[in-house]
């Protein structure tokens, strides 16, 4: 079953708290800090881990304070190479 | 039995790597385009003028036209524009962007030209200009801000003002009978032959934002045509002089200004061809 994993970066000296990022989340995400940046602003933080890379809150951004990532996993594979032993051992585990 | 665990444990670590490496270049799926400047907008918080540039910044890069455009920046809030677009572009007197950008089409007929103003700009002192570029059909690109009033001198009524909106010079709202009605620049140009392609969006919504960007983008492609003007009003919002909370002025936006001002073209290359 492929997983969409998403991930944003907010560059928070840019961000001016607008809060369109939050309206715009479907999966409610993201939320205000309670600190401030170095103009004054509250900034935004991502508070869940479920975001799907869907774009909308870096498209509402009036700052282009944000960067979305997005990966697919086919499949989960995890692989593992392990380099401080005797010698290089490659091991694959499918899950 | 040491290396069984320091296998568990490099496992453990590459997963760990595994779930948090998805930050990196190959996984961008949207990013700041490269034609925006990394100068912070001066604009108010939520204000749609950032998503604007935003988008004629992402067109412009992804039709790697960067050293062919030319932008004419307007009098009013994004009268510093040519801060933000890391293109060729120059400041017109107040109202006067769309001669100007005729001037640097004639002379520059290879050239992509855009002007970028706002509704006091266009729609108010620069009316004149703005019509007979369009009548006479200049091969340039008009990207118009409507948020219905004059945001950088504090909030007065604009021509596009809606009927019993309030602003400073109209405290009690606008009243039809003694100010008029809200100007329509869009649907007017529309009427005009000299147009090719003229359209009505918004950026206060995702979808919205890539309708938008869309328009641009055509706006942009057609000017290779030289078939006439392209005329593109972007419905924004002015949380500072709406006096509202940048939410509440897209909301706002949404009920008042869209029905007023409904998205979507008004005349579009094919259906002028029939
Ligand atoms: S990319 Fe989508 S899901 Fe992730 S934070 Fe932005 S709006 Fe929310
Ligand atoms: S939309 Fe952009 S500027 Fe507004 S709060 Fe979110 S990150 Fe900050
Ligand atoms: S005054 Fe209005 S239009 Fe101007 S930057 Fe502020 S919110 Fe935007």
């Amino acid at each position: 079953m492929a997983k969409v994993k998403g991930d944003i970066v907010i560059d928070i000296e840019k961000c001016k708290g607008c809060e369109l990022c939050i309206e715009a989340c479907p999966q409610e995400s993201l939320e205000t800090s309670r600190q401030v940046n170095q103009k004054g602003y509250l900034y935004i933080v991502k508070i869940e881990d479920n975001c799907t890379g869907c774009v909308n809150c870096a498209l509402v951004c009036p700052e282009g304070a944000i960067t979305v990532y997005r990966k697919v996993d086919k499949k989960k594979e995890h692989v593992a190479k392990i380099t401080n032993v005797t010698k290089d051992i490659n091991i694959t585990v499918n899950e | 039995m040491n290396e069984k665990r320091m296998i568990e444990e490099d496992q453990h670590f590459e997963d760990v790597i595994a779930e948090e490496s998805i930050c990196i270049q190959e996984n961008i799926v949207y990013e700041k385009p490269d034609t925006l400047t990394d100068t912070p907008f001066h604009y108010c918080p939520g204000c749609g003028h950032g998503v604007a540039h935003r988008l004629i910044a992402e067109v412009i890069s992804e039709l790697n036209i960067q050293e062919e455009t030319i932008g004419v920046a307007p009098v009013g809030c994004a009268v510093f524009a040519y801060n933000y677009l890391n293109i060729d572009m120059t400041e017109a007197a107040h109202g006067r962007a769309s001669a100007v950008a005729t001037g640097i089409k004639r002379v520059l007929p290879e050239k992509y030209v855009f002007t970028y103003q706002g509704d006091g700009d266009l729609a108010a002192i620069g009316t004149a200009e703005t019509l007979h570029t369009c009548n006479r059909g200049e091969n340039v690109l008009i990207i118009f801000i409507n948020n219905a009033t004059y945001g950088m001198t504090g909030g007065q009524m604009a021509p596009t003002t809606l009927p019993n909106m309030k602003s400073t010079t109209s405290p009690f709202g606008r009243d039809i009978a003694t100010m008029g009605h809200p100007l329509k620049m869009t649907d007017l140009v529309a009427q005009l032959p000299g147009t090719y392609y003229v359209t009505r969006q918004a950026v206060h919504k995702p979808g919205n934002v890539r309708k938008a960007k869309k328009a641009i983008m055509n706006g942009f492609k057609y000017q290779k045509e030289n078939k006439g003007t392209c005329f593109i009003e972007i419905v924004s919002n002015c949380p500072s002089n709406w006096k509202m909370t940048p939410r509440e002025s897209n909301k706002w936006l949404e009920e008042n200004m869209i029905p007023y001002y409904p998205l979507g073209d008004l005349k579009i290359p094919n259906v002028k061809e029939n």
